[in-house]
């Protein structure tokens, strides 16, 4: 399967540029520009020193021994995105965006932000470039990830909480396309995740693509299995694309939330329908009418009720298999992951964790697997822990 | 002919610029909704726009983000806004023109929606997140129906551009006055008038050119009629007056205020 640059923007169906006749000529302007960097030799060489010096790539693949032996199956591997500055795989993609506005001409730079991680990653991104930062930020996704909004504060960045519809990650984009539409001379718009419209998808699955470069030469042989977790889909993206032609088993985890068959969840893929948001064409959580319904996950960073157009592609392709694991299955992951290894995960990251102990069981010592974990969990400790007070059957666990 | 189109030859034999009036559906109710028409009506407005909440209006600013909530809480539905409509279409044969988002037709199909529309008694679609790239389909729907389609330009769209999007253009073509969303401006910018006269020149008289987004007073409106225009929008200034206006009085003042506005179209 090659999937290269998609024709029209659009991957298979899925994509294209549903957007304002305003943004228009500012998206042209960004495709023209992305194009010509893509393949630009000096474009590469920078972003590349600022990958290794600045952001600390290569990031390892870790042999999880004891999880290995716990879990009792295939052999888990870890991709340790969580190691890189900033503590998530967001600076890939801001680093490379950061780097191309700047190029652009661009001063000022507008971002959205989930549970805060690639605000963070722009905020630092535009500091070390520059860069004047200004961040979206749902009024709830504020109050729940307190402490990245002050690190977005303290790196320079201005942090706007917004307080429009479900105030969660959908909100700070729309209010971040509405600065954009209002300032769009002198804005760049550094989307964090592998949505909205084209170029977008395109730019941050290449920014991404990194991870699963790397993880090809690391592993002596391809992965029987790869797994990441899904929410707009960028470490995802940046995990599969590179390994797309390989004949690894590829398995992209949604948040199940408190159950698919629950209104409660953030799974399109598994249990939306085809609809248009965000300048895109996507698989949608949304009601009868075309309403985009409001979703739930424990982890701020995969509440989105979309999903990158890609992914939709690759599931009716059927070249990857998505799926979701629950709020308590995560939380069981995130404290074996923890409690086994060392490791303390990002709750979106637990995701991808909780679906390789579900199928690593089944599978031969032989075998292996590899997770990438998208983040560090440190932002997520107050929420496990209200979770582990309220849940008693969990709390017996530690 | 379509409604739309046969007003505005009406208007061009009166030399008048249209009025073209929106509201929110539902907001903030379905009764008030019906009495709002009837003072838009009244007032003198030509053609009105009649919105449909989306949870997600990205091209609107703060005014009409609050109308779409508080209707979709209200519990407007797609059903609710297809029965207004027919209750407007046994009072008048004023040409109505539906505002909403991509998602609310491609979630049922464009064809479907269109040809529900259509009976219901709408006239013509705009939809501010449909771009020219993205609009083979639902232009094919459309024609296929008799509905027209009503696109979006924007100050900064380019000549080849333009040109394109009046080819799929039916009814009138919306400029967009304004680098923003939806809202009450303050004043006018020379980029604005520069981009209506370019619009008006592209247009070549086949084509209706209206402009909205921040129209907002009687000055607004004499200042685009006399740079042009053929229909002036005002929406936001609507969605204010029924804000603070107890339920029983909407229907005069929004009247009072469209008949000022009529009357610097004449």
């Amino acid at each position: 399967m090659k999937i290269g640059i998609p024709k029209d923007g659009r991957f298979g169906e899925f994509g294209g540029k549903y957007i304002p006749e305003t943004l228009a000529p500012a998206i042209e302007e960004l495709e023209k520009n992305y194009l010509k960097i893509r393949n630009d030799k000096n474009f590469k060489k920078e972003l590349g020193r600022l990958l290794i010096d600045y952001a600390g790539r290569p990031t390892p693949i870790y042999f999880a021994k004891n999880l290995t032996k716990t879990i009792g199956g295939a052999k888990i591997y870890l991709k340790r995105e969580d190691l890189l500055h900033g503590g998530a795989h967001k600076i890939n993609n801001t680093l490379g965006q950061a780097l191309l506005a700047k190029r652009m001409g661009k001063k000022r730079i507008i971002a959205e932000t989930g549970a805060g991680q690639h605000g963070v990653a722009t905020a630092m991104a535009c500091a070390s470039l520059g860069l004047k930062a200004e961040i979206y930020m749902g009024y709830v996704d504020t109050l729940r990830q307190k402490q990245n909004v002050f690190r977005m504060e303290l790196l320079g960045a201005k942090v706007h909480a917004v307080k429009s519809g479900s105030k969660t990650l959908k909100d700070a984009i729309n209010e971040a396309m509405r600065d954009w539409i209002t300032n769009v001379d002198s804005t760049y718009y550094l989307l964090g995740s592998a949505v909205g419209p084209h170029p977008y998808p395109l730019m941050v699955r290449d920014f991404q693509a990194v991870i699963g470069v790397e993880i090809k030469k690391q592993m002596k042989k391809i992965p029987n299995a790869v797994i990441a977790c899904v929410g707009g889909g960028s470490n995802a993206i940046g995990t599969f694309y590179p390994l797309i032609d390989t004949n690894a088993k590829i398995i992209g985890i949604e948040a199940g939330g408190k159950g698919v068959k629950t209104k409660l969840h953030s799974a399109p893929l598994t249990a939306g329908k085809k609809g248009v948001l965000h300048g895109m064409m996507t698989y949608l959580m949304q009601d009868k009418d075309g309403q985009i319904s409001e979703t739930h996950s424990i982890s701020a960073g995969l509440d989105y009720p979309g999903v990158g157009p890609e992914h939709a592609f690759l599931k009716d392709e059927n070249r990857v298999e998505y799926k979701a694991v629950t709020d308590s299955e995560v939380i069981d992951a995130f404290l074996i992951l923890t409690r086994t290894e060392g490791i303390i995960p990002a709750l979106e990251s637990a995701h991808a964790i909780a679906h390789a102990i579900k199928i690593s069981k089944k599978m031969k010592k032989t075998e292996s697997i590899v997770v990438t974990l998208s983040g560090r969990g440190d932002k997520d400790i107050d929420i496990v822990k209200e979770y582990l007070a309220k849940n008693v059957k969990n709390k017996r666990k530690i | 002919m379509s409604r739309i189109k046969e007003k505005f030859n009406q208007l061009k034999s009166k030399k008048e610029t249209a009025l073209i009036s929106y509201i929110m559906v539902g907001y903030p109710s379905e009764k008030t909704t019906l009495a709002a028409v009837r003072g838009l009506i009244q007032g003198g407005s030509d053609i009105i726009e009649l919105g449909f909440p989306f949870s997600d209006p990205i091209a609107d600013g703060p005014t009409i983000q609050m109308a779409s909530t508080e209707s979709l809480n209200n519990g407007t539905k797609i059903e609710n806004f297809f029965t207004i409509v027919k209750k407007i279409r046994k009072e008048s044969n004023i040409p109505l023109v539906l505002m909403t988002y991509t998602n609310i037709l491609y979630n049922q199909t464009y064809l479907k929606f269109i040809s529900r529309a259509k009976q219901a008694g709408i006239d013509g679609l705009i939809l501010p997140d449909m771009a020219i790239e993205e609009s083979k389909e639902y232009v094919k729907a459309a024609k296929k129906i008799g509905m027209d389609t009503i696109f979006l330009v924007s100050p900064n769209t380019e000549k080849d551009r333009l040109k394109q999007i009046i080819k799929s253009t039916s009814g009138f073509l919306y400029m967009v006055a304004v680098f923003g969303t939806t809202g009450v401006q303050t004043k006018i910018h020379k980029y604005t008038l520069d981009a209506l006269k370019n619009t008006k020149y592209a247009a070549k008289g086949k084509i209706p050119v209206g402009v909205g987004f921040g129209v907002s007073t009687e000055k607004d409106v004499q200042k685009y009629v006399s740079s042009g225009a053929d229909a002036v929008i005002v929406g936001s200034a609507n969605i204010k007056i029924i804000e603070n206006t107890p339920t029983n009085k909407i229907q005069t003042r929004i009247a009072t205020f469209t008949k000022r506005l009529k009357n610097k179209t004449r």
